[in-house]
């Protein structure tokens, strides 16, 4: 029988869910550890000494850390249908955008909700420029990675579920149907992605987590912006 | 060389992350064009092939463009999978634990080394100081944990962890004669100062690295450039 696979993850994460979303696809059951971030476990404090951070995939003894790093090691380490594609030249292409995703795209689209007034202004038009990107990296198709979704799609899961949530609490549109179609049908594509169903996560829940944090959140980025 | 393949790198002799490709060509035995690129002055190649980022290194291999120094390390890797060592090893877990230090060296490490060399005030230059010390000795912990004794951290042979962070030495070597540091110093990161000198001497290493003194003088002047106000805005 093959070793217990977990996660030791945040259901408001959408890097923990990344992981989630690779071992659902490549049909791996798990079971998810939801990790009070506010009090570390001494099991994250042990399995990702480094870091200190969500998500950790466990599998029997090993524990593996950094979304990116775990999906790439699901897709090798079990059977099932591929999350990379075959050629090395596709695959550069997939973690170009993933990377793209990771360094240039999130950091902005964040800044954009929780900011304000002049500061906000420049985040926005940065955030746009990027969504103008991954629009066009879509280019006709259902799903970044083709018919059924992979590594990039993976990747960019907060332009699912997070991005409706966070448009609700925070009252910024940044990603409409008129400048970003494409984009907006991916998330209605994914949403109604039978594959990913089962680790969807609970609208109702994020936006009670967000809504929570939002003093918060606009504190931090207002603290980031003026640096 | 493999048959048909067509290999151009497109980079600039001082950047450690071009150094990263040559050093990882060089290791699989592959022959290439190389086209140094003045950065001030970007060429229509490089715009065309990068135009998200317009950074070195580009690897374009039979006319695609391949960005980003780990990716274009992996690329490698797997187009050219018969041809000399591979850079990550077989086991999926391993290969894990590599890419993992490869993020820690990029997101955590050269951050700090970078802060503390080009820090706008004292204050960040000192606080880039400490968080290259506390990186830097995560890093010589990784190479005594998951080294386990082996002189590289991708074991017997230097591998992609060892690329990657090789593609530093350069600028580690220049760091004494530039802000008085030492990263790898012998006493306090003996492992890591080993391993340079070691990964520095293998003869895929020594003929491609980037002459030291040559380094120290466009430090200074970047230095210097950076301390004149207003910043001519010239861009990596």
């Amino acid at each position: 029988m093959s070793p217990p696979v977990k996660i030791i993850g945040h259901y408001a994460s959408p890097y923990s869910h990344r992981v989630e979303m690779a071992l659902q696809l490549k049909g791996v059951p798990y079971e998810l550890i939801q990790e009070d971030l506010s009090n570390k476990s001494e099991l994250l404090l042990a399995k990702n000494p480094v870091h200190k951070k969500v998500p950790v995939l466990l599998h029997g003894d090993l524990a593996i850390c950094e979304s990116l790093v775990i999906v790439e090691y699901i897709d090798e380490a079990f059977d099932g249908p591929s999350i990379l594609p075959a050629d090395p030249y596709d695959r550069a292409m997939a973690r170009f955008w993933t990377n793209f995703i990771d360094t240039k795209f999130s950091q902005p689209i964040w800044l954009a909700y929780w900011s304000e007034g002049e500061a906000q202004k420049a985040v926005v038009k940065e955030t746009k420029e990027n969504l103008a990107l991954l629009e066009a990296q879509l280019n006709g198709k259902r799903f970044f990675g083709g018919d059924t979704p992979g590594y990039l799609d993976i990747a960019a899961c907060m332009l699912g579920p997070w991005i409706g949530v966070l448009e609700e609490v925070t009252g910024v549109t940044l990603v409409n149907g008129n400048e970003f179609p494409a984009l907006c049908q991916w998330a209605k594509e994914y949403s109604s992605s039978e594959a990913l169903e089962p680790c969807h996560p609970d609208r109702d829940r994020l936006v009670a987590y967000f809504t929570e944090n939002k003093e918060k959140y606009k504190m931090m980025a207002k603290t980031m912006l003026q640096q | 060389m493999a048959g048909g393949d067509d290999l151009k790198l497109l980079g600039m002799w001082a950047s450690p992350f071009v150094l990263r490709v040559k050093l990882a060509l060089s290791l699989k035995g592959l022959s290439y064009e190389y086209v140094e690129e003045d950065l001030r002055d970007k060429s229509e190649l490089l715009v065309k092939s990068n135009p998200v980022h317009k950074k070195v290194p580009v690897l374009i291999h039979n006319g695609k463009p391949v960005s980003e120094s780990l990716i274009i390390l992996q690329c490698i890797d797997e187009a050219f999978a018969g041809t000399g060592p591979s850079l990550l090893p077989a086991d999926p877990y391993e290969r894990a634990i590599a890419r993992f230090w490869a993020a820690y060296i990029d997101d955590k490490m050269l951050p700090a080394l970078n802060q503390s060399a080009m820090g706008k005030t004292e204050e960040e230059r000192a606080e880039g100081k400490q968080q290259s010390l506390v990186t830097v000795e995560t890093l010589e912990g990784a190479l005594r944990d998951c080294g386990k004794g082996k002189p590289f951290f991708g074991g017997d042979s230097a591998g992609y962890v060892d690329v990657v962070l090789g593609g530093l030495l350069g600028w580690v070597r220049a760091s004494d004669e530039l802000h008085g540091v030492k990263p790898f110093d012998p006493e306090r990161t003996p492992l890591l100062a080993a391993w340079s000198e070691r990964f520095g001497a293998l003869e895929a290493v020594e003929p491609v690295m980037p002459d030291v003194s040559r380094l120290v003088e466009f430090g200074k002047m970047l230095k210097a450039r950076l301390a004149a106000p207003p910043a001519a805005g010239a861009s990596n």
